[in-house]
C-alpha cells in the first residue's frame, strides 16, 4: 500500500489538474449526498411573481419559467444524475466483468457468446441503441440505468476477457485449481479480485460518459419527468429560452453537468496512471 | 482489392443479422404489449386488438421473426402513427438532412483534429501541444446539446450573426431543385447562390457544435500516433538519408500516423451518430434524429424502430468504407486478403 | 603518404537529460578515421557506440545534448552544421545503415521508392530517372529480379533483403562516409558474410570510409582495418586490428578479446567481464570508468585519464597499461 500510496502522490505532484479534479469531486459528492439539506429553497416550488429571473444575490442561478430557484434545482439534481451514473456503471461492471472473465477463462462457446453479444452491441451507434432500450423498456429512469449499461458492457467485456485470458494460466491460479477448488470459486474468488484495479480504472473513465449520456437521454425527453430536477431535462427546458435571451435557465445546468463530466474524466486518467502507468498516453 | 471487399462484407453479415435480430426483441420480447405502443397511448382495446392482428403479434414468436423479415427484404418498416406514412420513405426523405450535417460535421472535425495531433506532435511541449491537450480533454466532456445551445445563444441572440436555430433553410427562400438531396450541393448545381449562402449560415452551428464534440478522439489518437512514429525506426533512417524535413514528416511519419487515425474514425461515428439526435433536437433540424424524438414523444413505436434500425446499417455500412479506406492506405492489409 | 582523415571526432560529449537524471553517455571521445579505410568501434551494449553514431549524424533525440566537441568531416565541423545545411549533407556525403533492417524501411512504401527518395533528394537522379537508378542500385546490391523486388513492401521481404535495401539507400547517393551500426546482428551467418563482403566492396570501390560498430571483436578483425575500444562512453584504445589482437595494452580490451571465441579458443576458456557499466547518472563518476571493474587499479587511477601513444597508430587511456 505504502509505494501506492508514494506512487499517487507523486502522480498528483506531477499532475496538479488530478488534484483539481479531485476537488470537484468532492464538491460533488458533497452536493449528492447533503444537496436536499443545503438547497436554499425548495427546488419544487414554483413561485409565479419571480418567474425568469436573471442571477442575482437572492438568486445566484436566477430562476426558471415557475419561478423555481436555479441554483437548488441543479444542487439537488447532483444526487439523481450521479445515481443514474453510477447504478449504471456498477451494472456495467457486474455483466461485464462477470461475462467478461467467463469468456476469458473458459474459452470455446462461451468466449464465443460473450464475443458475438458484445459485437452485437458495438455494431450499433451507442446512443441510437440507448434510446432504442429505452423507449422499448419504457420511459423510466431505472431504464435510463440499464440501456446506458448495455451500451458500456462491450468496454468491460473487452478488458475482462483480456485480463482473465493472461492470467488463466498464472500459478496462483493453477495453486487454486489443485487445491480442489471449484472453477466457479477460482474464477470468482481468484481470477475475478485480481482484475480489480484495471476495473476501476475502467468505471472511473466510463463514469464521465455515463453521465453524458444519461443527461442526453432526459435531454430528449426519455426517462427523468418533470419536475424532478435533472440537468439534462433542466437544458431542455432552457432550450426553449435561448432565442428571448433568458440564458441561465439553460447555462448553470448545462455547465455544471459540463464541469462533472470534465471532472470524472480527469479522475479517471488520473487513476490509471496510478493504478495502471504502463496504458498512461 | 475486390477480394478485400468481399472478405469485409463476409464479416458485416453477422453483424446486420446481429442489428436485425435485436431491433426485432426491442419490440417484441421485451415487458409490455407491443400492440398497445403501435396503437398509441389513447387507443381503445378493440383499436389494440385490431393493431395485434395487423401487426401479426398474435402469431407465435418465430412466426413474427419470420414475417418481419419478409417485411424487412419488402423495404417494409412499418407506418407511422401519427402521419400515417410508410417509416420508410419518411427516412428517406429525411436522410439527405441529416447525412448533409453529419458529413459536413466529420469534415469540419477530421479537418482540425488532424494538423492539429500533427502539429502538437511535431512541436510537442509548445503552446500548440498544450492547446491539444485541452481540447482533447475538454471537447469529449462537453454535453454536444449544450455547446449548441450555447452558440445559438452567442451567435444568434447575442451578436446576430447567425440566424435562428430553426431547420436547414430560411422560411423565405426555397428549396434548391432536389438532385442529391444536400442543400449546398444543389444550391450550386443549380447555381442559387442565394440558397447556398443561406443553407451554409443555418448548417454553420450544428455542424461545428458535432465537430466540437468528435474532434477530441481524432486528435488525441493522431497526436499519440503521430509522436510514436516520429520516434520510429524507420523515420529515423529517413531523417538519416537527409530526406527534406516535409518528406520526412508527411511522405514518411505522417502516412503512418493516420493508419490508427482511420480506425478511430469508427467510433467517430458512433459519436457523429448519436450526437446527431441530440443536435438535431437543438436546432429544429429536419432529419431523422428530430423524426424518431418526436415519435418517441408521442410513443409511436415504427419510427423509432426504423431510425435505430436505419441507423445500425448506416454504422456498419461506415465501418466497411472505413476498412476498405484503411486496406488502400496499408499494403499489409490490401495483400494479406 | 600523409593520411587524410575523412572524419575526425575530437573532444565528444554527449549527455541525455531524462526523468531520473542526466546521463552522460558520452566523456570526450575522439576518434579518426581515414579515407578508405574500415573503422571498428567496438564495445559491449550500452558503452555508447550508437549515441557517437547519432550525434556525428545529427540524429540524436531530443533529450540528448551535445555539450562539448567537433566532428571534422570535410573541413567543416559536423556538430557545428545547421539541421537544414547537414539535411544537404546526410545520405549524400554521409549516410548510416541501421541494426533491424526490418524497422528502418518505411512499412507502408515500395522499397524502389525509398531509394528513389533519396536519389531524388540529392539529385542522383531526376524524378522520371529515378525509379530506374533505383533499380540500377538493387542491382548494384545483388538483389535478384530487381524489377520485381522494387515494388515490393519490406514485408514482403527477408531481413537480409531488407538490409541490402537499407544498404542500396545508403550509398545511392555514393557517400564519402558510411557509418554501419551492427548492420548484420539479426542476420544469420551466411548472409551476414554476404552482407559484409558487399558493404566491404562497394566500400574499396569509390574510395569510402566506414565506421563498423559491432559487438564482434572477430568480425571486426576480419573487415577493418582499425578497431576503436569504447567503455561507458569513453575511448579506452585505439589500434590496428592485428595489433590490438597480438597486444591489447588497456586490461578491458584484454578481457573483451578473452571473451571472444577465436579459431584456437574453445567455449570453455571464454573468459565473461566481471561486473557491469558503472550508472552514468552518477555525479561522482570516477575518472576512469573502468576501475570498478579493473584489477589494475592503483591510486594513480584517480588522476585524469592520460592518453598514452604506445605504438604505431596505437593509444590507450590507462595509467597501468598491460
Ligand atoms: N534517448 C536516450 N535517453 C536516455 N539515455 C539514452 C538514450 N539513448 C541512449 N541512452 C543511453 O546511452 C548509453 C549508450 O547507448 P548506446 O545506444 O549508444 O549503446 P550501444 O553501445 O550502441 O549499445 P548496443 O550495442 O546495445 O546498441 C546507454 O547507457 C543508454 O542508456
Ligand atoms: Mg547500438
Amino acid at each position: 500500500m505504502m509505494p501506492l500510496l508514494r506512487h499517487a502522490r507523486y502522480v498528483l505532484s506531477e499532475n496538479p489538474v488530478t488534484g483539481l479534479a479531485f476537488g470537484l469531486f468532492t464538491l460533488f459528492l458533497i452536493a449528492a449526498i447533503f444537496g436536499p439539506l443545503i438547497a436554499p429553497y425548495n427546488p419544487l416550488q414554483s413561485d409565479a411573481v419571480n418567474t425568469l429571473k436573471p442571477p442575482t444575490w437572492a438568486h445566484p442561478f436566477g430562476t426558471d419559467q415557475l419561478g423555481r430557484d436555479i441554483f437548488s434545482r441543479v444542487l439537488v439534481a447532483a444526487r439523481l444524475d450521479l445515481s443514474i451514473a453510477f447504478a449504471s456503471v456498477i451494472l456495467a461492471f457486474l455483466l461485464g466483468a462477470l461475462s467478461g472473465v467467463a469468456a476469458g477463462y473458459f474459452g470455446g462457446w462461451t468466449d464465443r457468446i460473450v464475443g458475438r453479444l458484445a459485437d452485437t452491441i458495438m455494431a450499433f451507434p451507442l446512443f441510437v441503441l440507448a434510446m432504442g432500450i429505452v423507449a422499448a423498456l419504457g420511459n423510466k429512469v431505472i431504464n435510463i440505468v440499464i440501456a446506458t449499461a448495455i451500451i458500456n458492457f462491450p468496454l468491460y467485456v473487452r478488458v475482462a476477457r483480456a485480463e482473465a485470458n493472461v492470467r488463466r494460466d498464472a500459478g496462483f491460479v493453477e495453486a487454486a485449481r489443485l487445491s480442489g477448488n471449484g472453477e466457479a470459486r477460482v474464477l470468482l474468488g481468484h481470477v475475478l479480485p485480481n482484475i480489480m484495479p484495471i476495473m476501476m480504472v475502467q468505471m472511473s473513465l466510463t463514469m464521465g460518459y455515463a453521465i453524458l449520456n444519461a443527461a442526453g437521454l432526459s435531454f430528449i425527453g426519455l426517462g427523468v419527468r418533470p419536475p424532478d430536477a435533472e440537468w439534462g431535462i433542466m437544458v431542455a427546458d432552457g432550450a426553449n429560452f435561448i432565442q428571448s435571451g433568458e440564458w441561465w435557465v439553460a447555462f448553470f445546468p448545462g455547465v455544471t453537468l459540463m464541469l462533472a463530466v470534465f471532472c470524472f474524466n480527469l479522475l479517471g486518467d488520473g487513476l490509471r496512471d496510478i493504478i495502471d502507468p504502463r496504458q498512461r498516453t | 482489392m475486390l477480394k478485400l471487399l468481399l472478405s469485409r462484407l463476409a464479416t458485416a453479415i453477422p453483424s446486420i443479422a446481429g442489428v436485425i435480430v435485436v431491433t426485432f426483441m426491442l419490440t417484441r420480447l421485451l415487458p409490455g404489449d407491443p400492440a398497445a405502443y403501435f396503437a398509441g397511448l389513447a387507443a381503445s382495446p378493440q383499436a389494440i386488438a385490431e393493431v395485434r392482428t395487423k401487426l401479426g403479434l398474435d402469431k407465435s414468436l418465430p412466426e413474427q421473426f419470420v414475417g418481419y423479415i419478409v417485411d424487412l427484404a419488402h423495404g417494409n418498416l412499418g407506418n407511422s402513427l401519427s402521419t400515417g406514412q410508410p417509416v420508410v420513405a419518411e427516412i428517406v426523405n429525411r436522410l439527405p438532412a441529416s447525412a448533409e450535417l453529419t458529413l459536413v460535421a466529420l469534415f469540419l472535425a477530421v479537418g482540425i483534429a488532424i494538423p492539429l495531433g500533427v502539429l502538437a506532435a511535431v512541436k510537442q511541449g509548445t503552446w500548440i501541444d498544450h492547446l491539444c491537450r485541452i481540447v482533447t480533454t475538454a471537447g469529449v466532456s462537453l454535453p454536444v446539446f449544450f455547446t449548441g445551445l450555447l452558440m445559438a445563444y452567442v451567435f444568434y441572440y447575442l451578436l446576430q450573426i447567425a440566424p435562428a436555430p430553426t431547420g436547414r433553410l430560411d422560411a423565405f427562400l426555397s428549396a434548391p431543385t432536389d438532385i442529391t438531396g444536400f442543400y449546398l450541393i444543389d444550391s450550386i448545381l443549380t447555381g442559387n447562390l442565394e440558397t447556398f449562402r443561406g443553407a451554409l449560415s443555418q448548417l454553420a452551428l450544428p455542424a461545428i457544435s458535432m465537430a466540437i464534440f468528435s474532434l477530441a478522439p481524432l486528435a488525441r489518437m493522431t497526436r499519440g500516433s503521430m509522436l510514436s512514429v516520429l520516434n520510429s525506426d524507420f523515420v529515423r533512417t529517413a531523417r538519416a538519408s537527409g530526406l527534406a524535413p516535409r518528406t520526412v514528416v508527411f511522405t514518411y511519419a505522417f502516412r503512418n500516423a493516420v493508419l490508427p487515425v482511420i480506425t478511430t474514425l469508427g467510433m467517430v461515428f458512433s459519436f457523429l451518430l448519436g450526437a446527431n439526435v441530440l443536435v438535431e433536437t437543438v436546432f429544429a433540424w429536419p432529419g431523422i434524429g428530430l423524426y424518431a424524438v418526436n415519435a418517441l414523444l408521442t410513443s409511436d413505436y415504427a419510427p423509432v424502430q426504423g431510425f435505430v434500425l436505419a441507423m445500425a446499417v448506416l454504422y456498419i455500412a461506415l465501418n466497411l468504407l472505413i476498412d476498405l479506406l484503411y486496406g488502400l492506405v496499408d499494403p499489409r492489409v490490401r495483400l494479406d486478403s | 603518404m600523409v593520411a587524410i582523415p575523412a572524419l575526425a571526432v575530437e573532444d565528444l560529449s554527449v549527455e541525455f537529460r531524462t526523468r531520473s537524471g542526466v546521463v552522460k553517455v558520452l566523456d570526450h571521445v575522439g576518434f579518426t578515421v581515414e579515407k578508405g579505410e574500415t573503422v571498428a568501434l567496438v564495445g559491449e551494449s550500452g558503452s555508447g557506440k550508437s549515441v557517437t553514431a547519432f550525434a556525428v549524424m545529427g540524429i540524436l533525440d531530443a533529450a540528448g545534448k551535445v555539450t562539448s566537441g567537433r566532428a571534422m568531416f570535410g573541413g567543416s565541423d559536423l556538430l557545428a552544421q545547421s539541421e537544414r545545411d547537414l539535411a544537404e549533407l546526410r545520405g549524400r556525403e554521409l549516410s548510416m545503415i541501421f541494426q533491424n533492417p526490418r524497422t528502418a524501411l518505411n512499412p507502408i512504401r515500395r522499397v524502389g521508392q525509398q531509394i528513389a527518395d533519396v536519389l531524388v533528394r540529392h539529385g542522383g537522379a531526376t524524378r522520371p530517372d529515378a525509379p530506374r537508378e533505383a533499380i540500377k542500385m538493387l542491382k548494384k546490391v545483388r538483389i535478384p529480379d530487381p524489377e520485381r523486388r522494387a515494388e515490393a513492401y519490406p514485408f514482403e521481404l527477408s531481413g537480409g533483403m531488407c538490409q541490402r535495401i537499407m544498404i542500396a539507400i545508403a550509398l545511392a547517393c555514393r557517400p564519402a562516409l558510411l557509418i554501419a551500426d551492427e548492420p548484420t546482428t539479426g542476420l544469420d551467418v551466411t548472409t551476414q558474410a554476404v552482407i559484409m563482403d558487399l558493404i566491404g566492396e562497394l566500400g574499396r570501390d569509390s574510395g569510402m570510409a566506414t565506421i563498423f560498430i559491432t559487438h564482434d571483436l572477430g568480425l571486426a578483425a576480419e573487415y577493418c582495418d582499425r578497431i576503436v575500444v569504447m567503455h561507458a562512453g569513453h575511448i579506452v584504445e585505439s589500434a590496428p586490428s592485428r595489433a590490438l589482437f597480438a597486444n591489447a595494452r588497456h586490461p578491458y580490451s584484454a578481457k573483451l578479446l578473452a571473451a571472444t571465441p577465436g579459431e584456437t579458443a574453445s567455449l570453455a576458456s571464454l573468459v565473461s567481464i566481471p561486473g557491469g557499466l558503472p550508472d552514468l547518472r552518477r555525479a561522482d563518476l570516477p575518472a576512469c570508468r573502468y576501475s570498478g571493474r579493473c584489477e589494475r587499479l592503483t591510486d594513480a587511477c584517480a588522476q585524469p585519464l592520460p592518453h598514452k601513444t604506445v605504438g604505431e597508430r596505437h593509444d590507450v587511456a590507462c595509467w597501468n597499461p598491460l
